[in-house]
């Protein structure tokens, strides 16, 4: 391999074809590329992806209820589903060890909030605490809800980023006052969502004072939990589904809910969401793999092609070589060191071209499903393994025909 | 230092069956320098191959050096052919894109030498066969004898038992072949067993004995006066 003479070999061929040498060069290269271009953009999608997921904890499970659309227990169907607080309470201790987190939310949308004179309509959610990590909302400043919030039924609000920009023109807001259809709630916090303008556009208030506020009694429009992680992904999948599943037979039983009815109890499942978009990622990632591995393997054909022009054009040379006492080891040795060397140099060519062209285009790209496309190192590493591979894949038949050439025929030259 | 007895070997070319040779008994001793003369198809180059170990035998023995010459795979016959035997052909079968110093230093190369003993050495035969000033030229740059020694100088470097020569002479003019011939008979002088194909009677002349080939069998093996090969240049000079 650190053989000077036989490197030396190679570059004499390679410079006296150097045109077949660049032609080859070429549709390895353009493989390689392509494949780092389609690598790049699978890892922008899975990314993109992953952020829309962002919005909510990945393993959240939501609960809402509609019209019942089916007749049970002599039950007319259009009865309207309302939960409250004690299903939240029931199932708050009945599957307590697998909650993590838990809120029940009496929202109202459009409420109107104001400020000094700035006015603006957005959606009022009363919650509990959790509510912060079931939303995946980090603070900007002050405090998010506390417990001492919900038993002393405190008039305080949390208002998304949106809010203090609309109505606060910049201003800190923690501290002042605001009002919601005429209530006075005091502002202790700011929170962001990654989520974006559309999550960010909310207030939270403590469940009771909401109920209170707003005339809401023990209403409340939904529950939403995040199911404790495993760290099997497959497993957590798994529970996360059971527990849909579990939760929905029992306000189904609880409100007298036809088994059968699929419209009344919606239970709203990230994980599973999650999951199938994960599958389709898989997929397209390895639709990409398959895509990019087929270039390659055009690219390693015209590789092995000119190697098997060159052990015929050499023919000749290979013979005096063997008469004169070469190995057939070494025929084969100089076949597929030529061979790796030139899919690796081609190969490393349209792998930084590739990478320097995701580079280049990744701040450029604004798609809410396609992030940052990027190659990661264990990618470019796989590609470069891939490349060696391919390259002594390409030699080896010609290597091995070489090794075959009699001396005998080799030289019978008239 | 040869010893071969009841030597056959046939070609197939599809449901033809060509026997060349037809059982070939025949010994070179150590320092001798034979010729093997016959017409075309006479099977003197396929015993010549037989001997170079370039082609096997399909019945009979073949002895080298004391050593059984049968069965060889390729890595054993490449390492044979590499201790025991130079070569030199008609073509010359230079690598072109070599220096004639690489030339040389190529079987030397494949036995293993390093890098600077093999250049030593490398010069030391282009010396011998005179050519030290033109070690770096390629040998497109060099004459038709001035190929030929190149090769003898290559088949002499891995300082081999055998020389085999297959029409040596083949492609070069009268005083050119007997310049190579001089070189070779010196070559000789200094007790290298050497074996010549040829079927030119002047160059078999050349040698010390002659063996016949005729339609696959020995049909004469005389010993013969040599004759110089510089003498017989300089007495061809007189007469042009």
């Amino acid at each position: 391999m650190f053989d000077v003479e036989r490197w030396q070999e190679i570059f004499e061929t390679i410079g006296k074809n150097k045109l077949r040498t660049f032609l080859t060069g070429l549709s390895v290269a353009s493989g390689i590329f392509i494949l780092v271009i389609l690598l790049g953009f699978s890892s922008g999608i899975q990314k993109g992806v992953k952020s829309q997921f962002e919005q909510d904890a990945t393993n959240r499970v939501a609960v809402r209820t509609r019209v019942t659309t089916k007749s049970y227990k002599g039950l007319n169907p259009g009865r309207r589903i309302q939960l409250r607080n004690d299903d939240f309470t029931e199932i708050n201790n009945k599957y307590d060890e697998q909650l993590e987190y838990k809120t029940a939310i009496y929202n109202m949308w459009g409420s109107q909030i104001t400020f000094k004179g700035e006015t603006g309509n957005y959606r009022l959610e009363g919650a509990n605490p959790d509510q912060q990590f079931i939303e995946n909302a980090s603070l900007v400043s002050g405090r998010f809800l506390s417990q001492d919030d919900m038993d002393e039924t405190r008039k305080v609000a949390i208002i998304g980023n949106i809010i203090k920009k609309d109505l606060f023109k910049g201003k800190d807001p923690i501290g002042e006052i605001i009002s919601i259809f005429g209530v006075n709630f005091k502002v202790v916090g700011v929170y962001t969502d990654p989520g974006g303008a559309r999550e960010e556009g909310r207030v939270f208030v403590p469940l009771p004072t909401a109920q209170i506020a707003f005339s809401g009694g023990d209403r409340v429009r939904s529950l939403a939990y995040t199911v404790k992680m495993s760290d099997d992904f497959d497993e957590a999948v798994a529970l996360s589904a059971a527990l849909s599943e579990n939760l929905e037979q029992d306000i189904k039983s609880k409100h007298l809910i036809a088994p059968d009815d699929r419209g009344a109890v919606r239970i709203n499942n990230t994980l599973e969401e999650a999951k199938k978009i994960y599958s389709l990622i898989d997929i397209i990632r390895n639709v990409f793999w398959f895509i990019g591995i087929g270039t390659i393997i055009a690219g390693v054909v015209g590789v092995s092609n000119i190697m098997l022009i060159i052990v015929k054009e050499r023919t000749k040379e290979i013979g005096i070589r063997k008469a004169i006492g070469a190995l057939p080891g070494s025929i084969i040795g100089l076949i597929l060191q030529e061979s790796i060397f030139i899919t690796s140099i081609a190969g490393f060519i349209g792998l930084f071209l590739g990478v320097g062209l995701l580079q280049i285009v990744s701040p450029l790209v604004d798609n809410d499903f396609i992030k940052s496309p990027q190659v990661d190192f264990n990618t470019a590493i796989t590609t470069v393994f891939i490349l060696i591979f391919s390259g002594a894949l390409a030699g080896y038949i010609p290597a091995r025909r070489a090794a075959n050439i009699k001396p005998i025929d080799a030289l019978r030259d008239e | 230092m040869i010893e071969i007895s009841d030597l056959h070997k046939s070609y197939h070319m599809g449901s033809n069956s060509l026997h060349v040779l037809k059982g070939i008994d025949f010994s070179v001793q150590e320092g001798e320098m034979v010729s093997i003369m016959g017409s075309s198809g006479s099977g003197k180059s396929t015993l010549l191959n037989i001997l170079g170990m370039l082609d096997e035998a399909d019945q009979g023995s073949y002895t080298l050096d004391g050593k059984h010459i049968k069965n060889l795979n390729e890595k054993v016959a490449a390492k044979y052919r590499n201790q025991f035997l130079g070569f030199i052909f008609q073509s010359f079968n230079l690598i072109n894109y070599k220096s004639a110093l690489d030339n040389v230093a190529m079987p030397l190369y494949y036995q293993g030498v390093k890098r600077a003993e093999r250049m030593e050495k490398a010069h030391h035969y282009l010396e011998k066969v005179g050519l030290a000033n033109w070690a770096t030229h390629l040998p497109s740059e060099l004459s038709g004898g001035q190929k030929q020694r190149v090769a003898i100088a290559r088949a002499l470097a891995s300082d081999p038992k055998v020389l085999l020569a297959d029409e040596p002479t083949g492609a070069l003019d009268t005083k050119t072949s007997y310049e190579v011939m001089e070189l070779i008979q010196q070559i000789n002088d200094e007790g290298k067993t050497i074996l010549v194909v040829t079927h030119e009677d002047d160059i078999a002349h050349m040698t010390k004995r002659i063996v016949n080939l005729k339609d696959g069998l020995i049909i004469d093996d005389t010993l013969v006066t040599q004759v110089r090969a510089d003498e017989a240049r300089r007495k061809a000079e007189a007469h042009v």
